[in-house]
Order: C-alpha cells, then sequence, then structure tokens
C-alpha cells in the first residue's frame, strides 16, 4: 500500500525537513544517499498528504473514530511511542518508523512470511495487520530474540545447516521456526514442512532449513 | 489503500452502531483477508470499527453445545477439546487451512465472510460483477479451473473459499448475529446465498451486522465426522475440491448423514440430493456411487473445470469409505 504513495514520493518532492523528521541534519549529496535514507524519507514526506489533521486523546481505547492515532508500541522489551494513521500496516511500522528493518517486506499480501514477527509469543504475519491493533502487545522482532552476546539457538542452527541463500526471507524463516519449536510441531520433518508452509523461500533452501529446525529444536528442548 | 477512520469500541452495541451509521464502514477482526482487499483496491472502507477489544473470544460447551465465540482464533478452535471431540470435522478443516501465522490471527466470524479466490474479482483492473454489479464476468469464458461447477449463474461462478464454514454446515452449526434490528439466529444453510443476479451480495447479514458466534450443536453425528481436502499442494492451498461428511450409522445402515462440499460451488454446499441416496440405505460402493451421481446431476462445468466432476464423486466415495468403514 505504501509502497505506491513512496516511489511517487520520490519521484516527484523532496521531503521537507519539518515533513521528513527521520532525516537529521542538512540534506546529503547525492553520492552520500543510502537506499534506506530515500525511502524513509520519501515514506515520510507521503504520510501527511491528504489526511485530515486530527489526533486521538489518549484516552484507550479509541472509542470515537480517529483518522491519526497516538500509540504505543511495545517491540523487544522497549515502549515505543509514535503517531500513526490507521491504515499503517504493524510491518511498515516497524519498518518505516521504528527502524526495525530485519523484519522484511515481501508479498505484503501474507503470502511469503517474510514479515512473520511473534505477538504475545505467537507468530503472526506483520503485513496482515494494522499498528493501531497492537497496543499493549509484546511485539518481538528479529531484532530481539538473541541474546546480550551471541545468536539464538535457531540463527545459529540456520548458519551452521546454511539455511538460506539471499536472505530475504531468512529473519521471517526464523521468526516462524522460534514459534513452530515452541509450539512443539517439530516431530518429524514431514510435521515441519507442514507447520513452516507459511515461510516461502525463493531459492529453495527448504532442505536445509528443515535440518536446521531439527538442529535448533533439539537443542532448545534439552 | 483508501485513508479511513478507526475507532476500537468495547461494547457489541457501539461497534454495531458505529458501522450500520455509515454505508462505506466495516467491521475489522483478524484483517487477514479485509487487509489484502483493501491494498488490492477490491473494497474500500472510510470507517473500520476494530471488533477485538469485544469480549467474543470464548469457546464454551454447555448444554449440548459448544459456542465458538465470533473472534475466537482459527488454531484456537482448532486446537480446542470440546471441538476436537464432538466436531472433529471442524478442527481438521481449520487445520488444512491458510498457514500456522494466519491461523493465529483470523477469526471464526471472519472466516465465514472472507471473499472468493476468484483472479478477476481480485484483480481492481478486470470486470468483476461481484466488485461491480452489471460489468461482467470474464471467468465464464476465461481462465476458469478453480471456479465452481454448481450454484453458478451467468453473472458468476466464483468459488466460496472457506473450509471452516462446509464443516459447520456439514455439523448443522447456527450463525449468532447482532444487528441494528436486535440479535439473530442464521442457519448455516441460510448464512451463504447462491450470486444468482446478485453476486455482490454474498450472506443474509445486513449492513453493520456483526457475527457474535457460532453454535454447533453436539450429535453422535457430528462426533463422527471428518474433512477432505484436496489442494495443489500439499500444505497452505485452497480447496481444489473438498468434502466435510458426518455419519450416523446403524450397523451397515446409514441412520443419518450430512454431506457438505468446498471447492466446487459458490457457496458452501450442501447436497440433499446425495444425502437422500444414502440416508436409510447400506453403505457401500454402489450406494456412494449413487450418492455421488446426484451430488453433480445439475453440475455446469466449464471449459477448465470439469475435471471437478469426477474429482469430487471420486473424493466422495474415498472418502465416506475411510469415515464409514467400507472396504
Amino acid at each position: 500500500m505504501s509502497t505506491e504513495i513512496r516511489h511517487i514520493g520520490v519521484m516527484t518532492r523532496q521531503p521537507t525537513a519539518v515533513e521528513s523528521d527521520e532525516v537529521e541534519g542538512p540534506p546529503p549529496s547525492p553520492w552520500d544517499v543510502k537506499r534506506r535514507t530515500v525511502l524513509k524519507a520519501a515514506g515520510a514526506g507521503a504520510a501527511v498528504v491528504g489526511v485530515a489533521q486530527l489526533t486521538a486523546s489518549c484516552a484507550a481505547p479509541f472509542d470515537t473514530p480517529v483518522v491519526q492515532a497516538d500509540i504505543t508500541l511495545k517491540v523487544n522489551g522497549a515502549d515505543h511511542a509514535l503517531t500513526v494513521e490507521p491504515r499503517v500496516t504493524l510491518l511498515d511500522a516497524l519498518r518505516e518508523r521504528l527502524d526495525l528493518t530485519g523484519t522484511k517486506k515481501g508479498c505484503d499480501r501474507g503470502e511469503c512470511g517474510a514479515c512473520t514477527v511473534l505477538v504475545d509469543d505467537r507468530r503472526i504475519k506483520s503485513c496482515l495487520t494494522l499498528a493501531v491493533m497492537h497496543e499493549d502487545q509484546a511485539i518481538t522482532t528479529i531484532e530481539g530474540i538473541a541474546p546480550e552476546n551471541g545468536l539464538h539457538p535457531v540463527q545459529s542452527a540456520f548458519i551452521r545447516r546454511d539455511a538460506f541463500q539471499c536472505g530475504g526471507c531468512t529473519p521471517g524463516q526464523i521468526m516462524s521456526a522460534v514459534a513452530c519449536i515452541e509450539e512443539g510441531h517439530t516431530g518429524s520433518a514431514d510435521e515441519i514442512r507442514d507447520w513452516m508452509s507459511g515461510n516461502l523461500c525463493r531459492c529453495a533452501c527448504y532442505a536445509n532449513i528443515v535440518v536446521a529446525v531439527q538442529d535448533a529444536a533439539q537443542e532448545m528442548h534439552r | 489503500m483508501r485513508a479511513f477512520e478507526y475507532a476500537r469500541p468495547t461494547t457489541v452495541d457501539e461497534a454495531v452502531r458505529l458501522v450500520a451509521e455509515r454505508p462505506d464502514a466495516g467491521f475489522i477482526a483478524g484483517g487477514t483477508d479485509l487487509l489484502n482487499l483493501m491494498k488490492d483496491g477490491a473494497r474500500a472502507h472510510d470507517r473500520l470499527i476494530d471488533v477485538n477489544a469485544l469480549p467474543l473470544g470464548d469457546v464454551v460447551e454447555a448444554d449440548g453445545v459448544i459456542r465458538i465465540g465470533a473472534l475466537a482464533r482459527m488454531r484456537e478452535v482448532a486446537e480446542h477439546p470440546a471441538v476436537l471431540r464432538a466436531a472433529p470435522v471442524v478442527s481438521s478443516a481449520l487445520l488444512n487451512s491458510a498457514s500456522p501465522q494466519v491461523r493465529n490471527m483470523a477469526a471464526i466470524g471472519g472466516n465465514l465472510l472472507q471473499r472468493t479466490r476468484c483472479g478477476y474479482f481480485r484483480d481492481a483492473g478486470s470486470p468483476c460483477n461481484k466488485r461491480v454489479p452489471g460489468s461482467g464476468c470474464p471467468a465464464l469464458e476465461g481462465q476458469n479451473r478453480l471456479h465452481a461447477i454448481l450454484g453458478g449463474s451467468d453473472q458468476c461462478i466464483a468459488v466460496h473459499p472457506s473450509d471452516l464454514a462446509v464443516a459447520l454446515l456439514a455439523v448443522d452449526a447456527t450463525v449468532l448475529t447482532q444487528g441494528p434490528g436486535g440479535v439473530r439466529r442464521i442457519p448455516m444453510a441460510d448464512f451463504h446465498v447462491v450470486p444468482g443476479t446478485t453476486p455482490d451480495r454474498e450472506t443474509a447479514l445486513a449492513h453493520g451486522e456483526l457475527i457474535t458466534g457460532v453454535e454447533i450443536p453436539t450429535t453422535p453425528m457430528a462426533a463422527n465426522s471428518r474433512y477432505l481436502k484436496l489442494r495443489d499442494r500439499a500444505t497452505f492451498e485452497f480447496a481444489v475440491v473438498a468434502v466435510a461428511a458426518a455419519l450416523d450409522m446403524s450397523g451397515n445402515t446409514v441412520r443419518d448423514v450430512r454431506l457438505t462440499f468446498g471447492g466446487v460451488a459458490t457457496k458452501p454446499w450442501r447436497s440433499l440430493e446425495a444425502e437422500a441416496a444414502l440416508r436409510g440405505r447400506r453403505l457401500s460402493g454402489d450406494t456412494i456411487a449413487a450418492a455421488g451421481q446426484a451430488l453433480v446431476q445439475g453440475a455446469v462445468p466449464r471449459e477448465h473445470n470439469a475435471f471437478k466432476t469426477d474429482l469430487v464423486q471420486r473424493a466422495l466415495d474415498g472418502h465416506l469409505r475411510d469415515l464409514g468403514g467400507v472396504a
């Protein structure tokens, strides 16, 4: 959804400093512009186009309709206050507003699983839900699963078993695998394939992913 | 996606009022189908009422009925001990739907309201009588391998995609609603409607009417029920053909039976004719074959989906032999 708006923004206008609160300092020279900076700046610029300015008071829940909402998302144990349009998906809020770009945007239609995160320890597809619907819930992204020094057992297993090539699906695969193991759906390779079916891998690393999940399940259940 | 207002009321009365008072308002629960439709331009709302703060999430068994709150998630219902015991077809249909992530998100009420997977309906650039009444139906002469052979009209042959709805139809479930006019109980058989000349209308619901729950009566027949889903890949895919069967046997004789079908019809499809071919008769290869022929009596196959006429009969045969213990 915001993809189209974003690219129109890039093509037609530069965001002003006021609009793009996530870009600090003087504008970078064209040679310094990183892909993320461009996307973020354009996204922030587009977000105000055509939207009536009416912000909700903090009275929760939203018992009268609002067109902008002040919300607090609890992500990886930290609270983040932000103002969003209701149509912003949880995925876009994580990536574009909170800079948590480990969660990937693949199909944006709930088919590929690259956007998988945990909400209250259950795996969900963050592209199929609105940010405004997830106040007061514990959201865990790929950035939040490793201990301070080291890797989560599923991360280690994916490296050890070479369970990826391009890596685009990998954060979603890992989040899904963490939940799959917690749910206890790792009794056999077939069971893992079935219960990991919501995560597609265009490099087709499925065989290695299954082995990595088996490895990690053994370690985590030990 | 069009911008919209958002509210999250805490009472059903308030939620119903907030949708009923505005023609383009809608409810959102899990959002797993609705948001895709809105992203694709197949649906637009100027107000979304989030029903997730309503107290409709429980699954309870009492007085011979399992009552499933409309906000119970697919996973919770699939794993619920009462559902597993008293209506296994429902649990199986849910576990064979969508992906683990979506089953954690999608609510039971919304599952019944999911829209067809017809590619012409989902593509805002195509004509579609369901999306834009009167614009035409490219599926009639176009790509129709996954379309309906039963219940279609010259305006629409899109298949209803819900596995759960097919299973609920096989266990005589009732949909509970609350709308501007009060509360209603709608039998599953009357909940979805065939397209006819109004393919944009898919259910008996009025604007602003909210599904609050689903009731399943616990019967011996529902306890002996099973779901078979045939699809193009092993998992995470919609049905090409699905059969839900509930069977009450007396020795080798069929005392009562429910036969419902997915993937082949424009609404969750119950075949009274197929049931009549079995009720009171011995369950055998011959009587099952007669039931299958009765099922497809009025089928209207198209260029790419004619295979479903045979496939659904073979699926019924294998499934009833399994469930009824016929060699």
